[in-house]
């Protein structure tokens, strides 16, 4: 399997895009700039995320997943 | 459209608006560009503001006016219900409408404005100083250069990052928000509810905002904290089949509020930072429009003035005239806020009971902290500062 890489190895953070409000609660607390945030349209930067779990535990309405699997691409 | 600009707001919030709109009556040209299709929508927000909030930028107009607010319920976890009675003291708002009011007095001064514009960059000069932004629009790349950028981006802002301030905000002082506005819910239609204790909203409070009609915005914020055992969407769950499993749903939004004090720093070298963006929400109430409009109004005339001087270092100044006008004021009421977050359930029922032996002619704001706060002196000294008592 081929994982998604996060700038501390594997990705583990997932935003189910189809779920999410666009509110910009997690932007707000990602200390690496590392999620995009458009009108509607929402994604992290893998490269520059360190998996810290901070916008998982922000995200209002549960969109934001934890998976210390990782994230197959 | 002009080639340049003398400023660039990004984010057609409030902050935004009257930033917008002070630099462009003094005369210099402006742009505003909003990532959204439309200015003031969705709305992310409860709506309650006081009177004197918006009365120093815009006259009261029954347009965007939902709600006329005149008392106060504070609700303890054992149903104490404390009211306190002001006279016409604020309004719930109908901001998709007011937002697109305050633009519009933006654009009335002389500001462009142009929405679906996203900006995901800045341009800088040779001595790194920012000089422009970069945006999207209709799926194209563009740039437009500019002597000043004030950022208004909200709670989700990223163009101060770019310009190297750090703006994100610790995860505990971010109040995850959800809230609904649903329609036959009964309550008085003059009177804020807030409702506390560990069931409703712990680190945070519940709230239900009346907007006429027997329609109410009903909603929680929670800190990241709480957040990482139980979602602010699980708590509003509970709430509503409890007390209107119901009610007609007509909105639900998630937002977040960011509730600390304001960034060290909200302005570098050709940029400002204004609103959400530079953490500029009263960390006790969470209201963030009518500060909001002042750090956007302050920031947009230093902009014009540091241009119109041709002395562009002038608008390192707004740091300082910020935090004389509200900045300070934020720090007090953030060390109030900390010495209520935790509180428990027991204590928020016995401050209940004593304010009940207090009668409502002489029920005031400021009593309502110095009884929560009466074993705590050194916070009682701060509430002196800031509530009338
Ligand atoms: C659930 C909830 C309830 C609240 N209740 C209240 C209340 O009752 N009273 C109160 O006073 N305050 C309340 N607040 C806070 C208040 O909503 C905010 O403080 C206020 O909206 C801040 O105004 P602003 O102009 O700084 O930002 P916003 O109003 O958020 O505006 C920012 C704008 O910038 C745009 N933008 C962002 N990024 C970009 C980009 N890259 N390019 C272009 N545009 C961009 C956004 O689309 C948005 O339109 C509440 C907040 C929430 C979430
Ligand atoms: S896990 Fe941390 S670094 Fe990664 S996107 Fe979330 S907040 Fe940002
Ligand atoms: S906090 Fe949750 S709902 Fe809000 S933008 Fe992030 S993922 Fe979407």
């Amino acid at each position: 399997m081929e994982y998604r890489q996060a700038k501390t190895g594997k990705l583990m953070i997932e935003i189910l895009p189809d779920r999410c409000d666009f509110c910009g609660c997690c932007v707000g607390v990602c200390p690496e700039d590392a999620i995009e945030l458009k009108e509607a349209e929402i994604f992290i930067i893998d490269p520059r995320c360190t998996n810290c779990a901070k916008c998982v535990w922000s995200c209002p309405i549960e969109v934001i997943k934890f998976n210390k699997n990782g994230i197959p691409k | 459209m002009q080639k340049e600009y003398d400023v660039i707001v990004v984010g057609a919030g409030p902050a935004g608006s009257m930033a917008a709109r002070f630099a462009a009556e003094k005369g210099v040209s402006v742009l505003m560009l909003e990532k959204d299709r439309d200015v003031g929508y969705p709305v992310r927000c409860g709506e309650a503001i006081s009177k004197a909030g918006v009365e120093e930028f815009i006259q009261s107009d029954d347009k965007w006016i939902a709600a006329r607010i005149s008392k106060f319920s504070f609700n303890a976890p054992d149903g104490s219900e404390v009211i306190i009675e002001f006279g016409e003291a604020g309004y719930v708002l109908e901001r998709r409408i007011f937002d697109y009011e305050l633009a519009r007095t933006a654009a009335d001064a002389g500001a462009d404005i142009l929405t679906r514009a996203y900006v995901n960059g800045l341009l800088f000069d040779d001595d790194g100083k920012v000089s422009g932004v970069k945006y999207e629009y209709h799926g194209e790349q563009k740039e437009i250069k500019c002597k000043v950028v004030i950022a208004a981006d909200g709670v989700e802002s990223r163009v101060g990052r770019w310009a190297g301030l750090k703006t994100h905000i610790d995860f505990r002082d971010m109040e995850s928000a959800v809230q609904i506005t649903a329609a036959n819910i009964p309550v008085d239609q003059n009177t804020l509810y807030f409702f506390f204790g560990k069931n409703v909203a712990p680190n945070g409070y519940f709230w239900i905002f009346p907007k006429g009609h027997n329609k109410a915005n009903i909603g929680l914020g929670i800190s990241g904290i709480i957040g990482k055992k139980k979602s602010a969407q699980s708590f509003l769950d509970d709430f509503m089949n409890k007390h209107y499993p119901n009610a007609p749903i007509l909105t639900k939004i998630a937002g977040g509020v960011p509730c600390s004090i304001t960034l060290d720093k909200i302005s570098a070298p050709g940029i400002m930072l204004v609103g959400d963006a530079a953490r500029q929400v009263n960390p006790l109430s969470g209201g963030g429009i009518a500060s909001g409009m002042i750090g956007g109004s302050i920031a947009g005339r230093i902009a014009a003035e540091a241009i119109l001087m041709n002395k562009l270092d002038h608008i390192l100044t707004y740091d300082k005239a910020w935090s004389d006008r509200l900045g300070k004021r934020h720090e007090i009421f953030n060390r109030i806020k900390e010495g209520i977050y935790n509180f428990s359930d027991e204590k928020f029922n016995s401050i209940a009971h004593s304010l009940l032996k207090i009668p409502i002619e002489k029920r005031t704001l400021g009593r309502v902290f110095s009884v929560a706060l009466w074993n705590n002196p050194s916070l009682l000294l701060d509430i002196a500062k800031v509530f009338v008592i």
